[in-house]
């Protein structure tokens, strides 16, 4: 897994490549809580569209991701999800309470 | 019913084989003849079925064995062929997939095997969820000193599945999804 971060203006955008598991989930949990609690960055943006697949542990750190940005006052964006990620988010009914957009244009406008 | 040994996988309990395992059932189930949003779904299971293995079986201790066995059940030759022709799926002898995982860890109580309410927006309790939504059969069974998962999947007709998915293209067309 990689992950890397773009800051633009009030915006970190984070680009993720690769599975989101078991393996590596704790590691994109900690990223974003570091950027919600410790940094603030009022609006965190997750680039999904190099993430073929996210397990029960992947979808648990988005979560967290959530309830903290809910927690500080940030606005929490996913965009560019896989069918698999799309599922994944409808079967935990959890794709209507993230905020979630096709592409990375989309994210930064709405 | 027929039942063959399609394949056997032994691993440890290493999460970075979580990857390879889905590889392979990636590869498997298409060959199985499922369509694409099934082969997603039990490669899920399988996926899921062992991360919970790796966490709440061994309680993430590295080096544990796990068994994965996948067999065909049915009477017929072949998946693709029958699937042209496949009547009565989800029928106890329709052609199908199934899936029995062993693991060594202590036994595990089936009431506690209860997935968390999806209404509440938390993290965790979700993988035993999309287990029982993506198998169409799901089995905790004690023996020997093992804990046996079995799943099953059986092979939907065609058109059934055109249907299926009409019905998420209109769930997706929410305006929080635009």
């Amino acid at each position: 897994l990689q992950i890397s971060a773009r800051r633009i203006d009030k915006t970190t955008i984070f680009d993720v490549t690769g599975d989101i598991d078991l393996a590596n989930s704790p590691e994109v949990r900690k990223a974003l809580l570091k950027e919600l609690r410790e940094t603030r960055t009022p609006r965190v943006v997750m680039n999904l569209s190099k993430v073929r697949y996210i397990d029960s542990s992947g979808v648990a750190s988005l979560v967290e991701g959530l309830k903290a940005s809910r927690d500080v006052g940030s606005r929490f964006i996913l965009f560019g999800l896989s069918p698999s990620a799309r599922e994944v988010l409808q079967l935990s009914r959890l794709l209507k309470i993230f905020e979630v957009y096709d592409n990375e244009e989309q994210a930064l406008a709405g | 019913m027929s039942r063959e040994l399609l394949l056997k996988l032994e691993l440890r309990s290493d999460p970075s084989m979580l990857c390879v395992v889905r590889g392979a059932m990636e590869r498997l189930t298409e060959t199985f003849g499922f369509s694409a949003p099934e082969c997603r779904s039990v490669t899920r299971a399988v996926d899921e079925a062992i991360t919970n293995i790796m966490r709440h079986a061994y309680k993430n201790q590295p080096g544990k064995p796990i068994e994965l066995h996948i067999h065909r059940l049915g009477r017929r030759l072949g998946p693709r062929t029958e699937r042209r022709s496949g009547r009565g799926a989800k029928a106890p002898n329709s052609d199908g997939f199934e899936i029995l995982l062993t693991d060594r860890g202590p036994a595990v109580d089936p009431s506690k095997l209860r997935g968390r309410r999806l209404d509440e927006i938390k993290p965790g309790g979700l993988g035993l969820h999309f287990i029982r939504q993506s198998m169409d059969v799901v089995e905790f069974k004690r023996a020997r000193g093992s804990n046996l998962l079995r799943l099953i999947k059986y092979l939907q007709p065609a058109n059934s599945l055109d249907r299926d998915k009409r019905r998420e293209d209109l769930a997706d067309l929410g305006p929080a999804n635009r």
